[in-house]
């Protein structure tokens, strides 16, 4: 593995991550944050199992299934959450 | 192997970029969702992949094929449920939209579709709910 292409792709992911949270922080309604967490689990994910990549440990793959696990209960949680009406009523 | 690796890495790093660009760019929910959801699910599967080609053993195989199927199985379900639940609480679209057939149809109080073929004498919307 050339060192350059984990580079690379490492950057391409962090540039995400940052253009996902800024979707977060400005986001108008609540379900805009939520895509952008979703999208934001999904960017770790990638990081993660290019860090088990770049290290050569296979161990961090179980961390990456547990959060892609995690991601989509948080996202069913919270669609529920808004359909039944939300904080503000 | 090496360079495949790479290339699937790559290709993952690139396709979920162009989902973060879609989710910072589109103009409204919907489309921020199409472009989050596809791209990245795409993106994450790639470099799952990609991981489990560069170490080649069973058990990791067998996971990274786990976090394969979870990624692509899950997005479009998180993806739909979200998406109902925004429509249904009433998120505001891009003034350029052009068609939202669901808005007429749909009774936002009872949560019932209506399919536009019923009689106009019998209320269907009352009798399902009985």
């Amino acid at each position: 593995m050339t060192p350059w292409v984990v580079s690379v792709v490492f950057l391409l992911l962090i540039i995400g991550l940052v253009l996902s949270f800024i979707r977060l922080a400005r986001g108008p309604s609540l379900a805009d944050r939520v895509v952008a967490l979703e999208l934001i689990a999904l960017i770790t994910v990638a990081l993660i199992l290019t860090h088990a990549i770049a290290t050569d440990v296979s161990d961090f793959i179980d961390v990456a299934l547990v959060l892609a696990l995690t991601g989509f209960m948080a996202a069913i949680g919270f669609a529920r959450f808004l359909e039944r009406g939300g904080a503000g009523k | 192997m090496n360079t495949l690796v790479a290339f699937l890495m790559l290709l993952g790093a690139g396709f979920v970029f162009i989902g973060a660009l879609g989710a910072i760019r589109m103009p409204d929910l919907m489309l921020r969702m199409h472009a989050t959801t596809k791209a990245g699910a795409l993106g994450g599967g790639l470099i799952a992949i990609a991981a489990g080609l560069h170490f080649g053993e069973a058990a990791v195989v067998v996971r990274t094929i786990a976090i394969l199927f979870f990624v692509v199985l899950t997005a479009p379900v998180a993806a739909h449920a979200i998406a109902r639940a925004a429509y249904f609480t009433g998120v505001k679209f891009w003034d350029r939209t052009l068609k939202d057939e669901m808005r007429e149809k749909l009774d936002t109080k009872g949560n019932y579709l209506r399919s536009g073929l019923e009689q106009p004498d019998d209320d269907a919307g009352d009798d399902q709910r009985g």
